[in-house]
């Protein structure tokens, strides 16, 4: 089971139709059964049940994530493949020991994969979907994958599964969380 | 407190509908664009958005634009502007599926307003979407066509069960976007769940040459439910 983690400020809001619903809707066509749960309802049951979990990204003005960091310290020792999608991938550098910092960006831009890994496969350009007004420093112990040190695209913990990216790939990049899910 | 950025068509209702089932909708945002191909806007009809607006009981703000691309940008921001001030609103819905055009745009007015930014349709499966529109009980005519094979049968057609297996055959076919978000199709909603009254056309005029056809309804009226 995939655990889809919703990140926006409250169970059930207007948001989950657009941060939510649609990387379910990858995981479902991608063949996976999933769960969706509020972070502020996050149990060690759910988390323990799971496979895979997604972390989900929020609205541009939606900080509440930022401020319950405490909500998230399970990460620090999970050994299952972990995917942390915009704001999903700020709380992951919080919990490691990084920071989450203003850097505004919204729109197509091009991004640099710039090392191989499981996830986003062979270093090359691609063209992903921004819209967030904080990006993240590299917390100790993960690779840099995608763009540069100024303005991080995408990291991986260097020994685990565990993945972040700061561009929403339901957007024209579905491929990433089907491949998430199959990995 | 939202307001919706409305053009009559079907997304816009149901985005609507869904931002009145978790928040308080105070006002409905018209831009009526002179450009009939403009870029962010939906054209055909949107001078009846006022109909609507009164059988759904819900004021409407309308703003005018000459439809240049870009420059409608800041027409569309003075009008949420407007909105913010008149209404009091502290966010705005979209109808948005796919356009990351239009979508990417109106969150940066939204950032630059401080106002939150809502699309509930955001990348919704299209089929799904028309079903779910038809099975929540809204009725939905198709005002305008846009693109090759859709023939003169298309405008004025009504979206039903039928209608959408013949538009997922054609997505197969010839890649039509089966909810028109390609610009193949315009739509107008002449009842559902969140009106109050429901919309009678009583004239409407049909257009039709080279795959390009409109129906523009000239009279019409609200009726009791």
């Amino acid at each position: 089971m995939i655990l889809i983690v919703d990140l926006c400020r409250e169970a059930e809001s207007l948001s989950k139709y657009e941060f939510v619903d649609p990387i379910a809707n990858s995981v479902r066509r991608a063949g996976s059964e999933y769960e969706v749960v509020h972070f502020t309802e996050l149990t060690e049951d759910l988390i323990e049940r799971s496979d895979r979990i997604i972390l989900c990204g929020t609205a541009l003005k939606d900080d509440l994530y930022a401020r319950r960091i405490d909500l998230f310290s399970w990460i620090k020792d999970l050994e299952k493949p972990l995917l942390g999608i915009c704001a999903g991938m700020q709380v992951m550098a919080a919990v490691f020991g990084g920071e989450i910092v203003p850097q505004p960006k919204i729109g197509l831009e091009k991004i640099e994969i710039v090392k191989e890994t499981p996830l986003l496969g062979q270093p090359r350009e691609i063209e992903g979907y921004h819209l967030h007004n904080f990006g993240v420093t590299l917390p100790p112990g993960f690779d840099l994958v995608g763009g540069g040190a100024d303005r991080i695209e995408g990291f991986k913990h260097a020994r685990r599964p565990i993945y972040g990216i700061i561009f929403h790939p339901e957007v024209r990049n579905r491929w990433i969380v089907e491949r998430f899910v199959n990995l | 407190m939202l307001g919706v950025l409305f053009s009559g068509g079907k997304d816009s209702v149901f985005a609507c509908k869904r931002a009145m089932e978790n928040d308080s909708v105070v006002c409905l945002i018209t831009i009526v664009s002179e450009n009939e191909d403009s870029y962010m806007f939906h054209t055909p009809n949107v001078q009846r958005a006022d109909l609507i607006a009164e059988a759904m009981g819900l004021p409407l703000l309308t703003w005018p634009t000459e439809g240049e691309e870009e420059v409608e940008l800041l027409d569309l921001r003075d009008a949420i502007a407007a909105a913010k001030k008149r209404y009091g609103i502290e966010g705005v819905v979209t109808g948005a599926i796919e356009s990351v055009y239009q979508a990417a745009r109106v969150q940066r007015i939204c950032r630059d307003l401080d106002l939150w930014c809502y699309n509930p349709l955001w990348q919704i499966d299209q089929v799904e979407y028309l079903r779910l529109l038809v099975s929540e009980g809204f009725e939905v005519i198709i005002t305008g066509v846009f693109a090759y094979p859709l023939d003169e049968s298309w405008v004025g057609a009504r979206i039903d069960d039928c209608l959408i297996r013949k538009l997922e055959a054609l997505q197969k076919m010839y890649k039509i976007n089966p909810s028109g978000e390609g610009g193949e199709l315009e739509t107008f909603v002449l009842d559902g769940p969140i009106f109050r009254k429901r919309i009678e056309i009583l004239k409407a005029r049909k257009t039709y040459e080279n795959y390009r056809g409109r129906l523009f309804i000239e009279e019409a009226r609200l009726v009791d439910k």
